[in-house]
């Protein structure tokens, strides 16, 4: 099987015996490590010269801390625990809302996007609200939802939810409007049903546009979830935020902030590694397996 | 017609009995033979444009097509060939006239038909395997006996060993075989193909053109194939109708008699053929000039 797929592709690879290919090869090693290197010194020369600013006094470290002071406090939180309990703790629970907001908004707006594409004159209805829906600068919400949810979980995931919601079901709804005719046409004369079509052929092809917003929503999720914590909560990396601000502890805030974006990079490796899996059939993303 | 109708004249014993100056005209077989499975009789379409206008595509169109008979539509491009596949499907509906399939009015898509497309239309995220199995799989075959018939009409079109390769992973020309694999397994009766081999190179759509032949021999349903290519609807076909130029009627009808079985790459240097290609040229020509 692997023999004849290899067989198939544009170009039958052998093996590498001549001059100047064994320079075009070194040649693209040498871009790699040198893309590499900038990147490095890019991050070194960032954090050095704020560094640099923060110990001769250019910049008041006071307001804008230093990357020294952040990592102190990074350290004492993972040493000793914040004031609120243990890093970890603080992690788990923001984390625990981010997901369950991510999974709720991901598959509500997966249904509302299959639906609403699915149906025209439904969709024609109700585009409007969706509109206006959707140009509601939704942390807002956050608010609402915590007079009426309270300062517990549920708050935090209703806001993560909702920010989540309108991106998947934007990007569901689009990608089963286009989902290829041909494709949904054949399926009806090898005898598809109505379910069968939408099952079979629409949903897989809209799998992509919708694998493309769970990446940006997730970050999204997270964001609802720490806004809500920020907004009134009894533990969580929003808690930490708000506390570090009351307290003017710009390296507590700093270090929360390089926390979640660590989330959210694991999060992202995440879904990127899921995507491949779901899309092998795509040509790209597929890995020749045996 | 009703369907009662139909059934009498189906069965040779009871069509000669109910019609006995034909019968005895012919043997009862021809009678079978002859029975149209498709008839469209003065058939017009026309369209509302996105701007308001009306646009005639089909006028006074008529078409005819016996069980087991194989039917090329010829016509310049864009001339509304495929809208007369559409109306046999019932995807489109025809402003007048009448369109009649199995000897009934058309009315949404039935099982017996099957389709080819000119684009590509396999589930790129399904393999050969899964593509292969997907009608009997939609028309409720358990997955172990789908997959065992797919991997028969697999064989027959030639993709033995590449069961789980998908789509991207194959030629074109090995695209269009996973296309009549997963089009004749539900051994459709009625087989509409608009253009299938026109995007292939010349090479490639002479072998696809005999692997339908071969394919089509086994079941004999009855094919109407619509085509921009005279050679092609001279090789495959029993019949050929010339479309004039938009809005698109008959010009001309030819039987080609060409023995079968047929092979595309030899008949084609054959006298008659060469006869039937010019005559059909020659009936094309002032639409294809129209067209340009």
């Amino acid at each position: 099987m692997a023999t004849s797929s290899q067989s198939l592709d544009a170009s039958v690879t052998v093996p590498i015996d001549d001059e100047a290919e064994r320079a075009a090869v070194r040649a693209r090693r040498r871009y790699r490590t040198k893309v590499r290197a900038w990147q490095i010194a890019i991050v070194v020369v960032v954090l050095g010269s704020w560094e640099l600013a923060g110990r001769t006094g250019m910049v008041d470290r006071f307001f804008f801390a230093m990357p020294s002071l952040i990592a102190a406090k990074l350290h004492t939180w993972l040493t000793e625990g914040t004031v609120i309990g243990s890093l970890a703790q603080q992690v788990w629970v923001t984390l625990e809302e981010a997901l369950l907001g991510f999974v709720i908004g991901a598959v509500l707006g997966v249904i509302a996007g299959i639906v609403l594409g699915r149906n025209r004159m439904l969709s024609d209805v109700l585009a409007v609200y969706v509109r206006v829906a959707n140009s509601i600068p939704r942390v807002v919400l956050g608010s609402i939802f915590i007079i009426a949810l309270g300062l517990g979980m549920a708050s935090k995931v209703a806001l993560a939810v909702v920010m989540v919601f309108f991106i998947v079901f934007a990007n569901a709804f689009q990608g089963v409007r286009e989902a290829d005719r041909a494709l949904i046409a054949n399926a009806r004369f090898l005898g598809a049903s109505s379910l069968q079509v939408t099952t079979s052929v629409v949903i897989p092809s809209a799998m992509s546009w919708i694998l493309a917003s769970l990446h940006v929503s997730f970050s999204y999720a997270l964001v609802g979830a720490v806004v809500g914590e920020f907004l009134g909560a009894r533990q969580g990396m929003g808690l930490l935020i708000s506390i570090s601000q009351g307290a003017f502890d710009t390296p507590g805030v700093f270090a929360a902030m390089v926390v979640i974006a660590v989330i959210a990079l694991l999060a992202d490796a995440l879904l990127t590694a899921a995507e491949r899996r779901l899309l092998v059939w795509r040509p790209g993303v597929h890995t020749d397996r045996p | 017609m009703s369907s009662i109708e139909i059934e009498a004249v189906n069965d040779p014993v009871r069509a000669a009995a109910s019609d006995p100056v034909r019968a005895a005209a012919s043997e009862p077989v021809r009678v079978v033979v002859s029975e149209p499975v498709i008839e469209l009789r003065r058939v017009s379409r026309r369209f509302i444009t996105a701007d308001g206008h009306a646009l005639l595509a089909l006028r006074d169109f008529d078409l005819t097509v016996r069980r087991g008979e194989f039917v090329a539509i010829v016509g310049p491009t864009g001339c509304g060939k495929s809208t007369t596949l559409n109306l046999i499907t019932g995807l489109a509906a025809a402003t007048s006239g009448s369109v009649r399939v199995f000897g009934r009015a058309v009315e949404g898509i039935d099982p017996r038909v099957g389709f080819v497309f000119q684009a590509d239309a396999l589930f790129p995220w399904r393999n050969v395997l899964d593509n292969v199995s997907a009608g009997p799989r939609y028309r409720g075959v358990a997955a172990a006996e789908a997959e065992a018939e797919a991997r028969v009409w697999i064989d027959r079109v030639g993709l033995a060993g590449f069961e789980r390769h998908y789509p991207h992973q194959l030629s074109g020309g090995m695209r269009k075989r996973c296309a009549l694999a997963q089009t004749f397994i539900n051994r459709p009766e009625v087989l509409l193909m608009d253009e299938p081999f026109s995007a292939l190179d010349v090479q490639t759509r002479v072998v696809m053109q005999d692997a339908l032949l071969r394919l089509w021999e086994t079941t004999r349903a009855s094919v109407v194939f619509v085509t921009h290519d005279i050679d092609e609807a001279i090789g495959l076909a029993d019949r050929v109708y010339v479309l004039t130029a938009r809005p698109a009627t008959v010009r001309s009808v030819h039987d080609i008699e060409l023995p079968r079985p047929r092979v595309l790459s030899e008949i084609r240097y054959q006298p008659r053929f060469v006869e039937l290609s010019r005559l059909l040229w020659n009936d094309l020509r002032p639409a294809a000039v129209a067209a340009i």
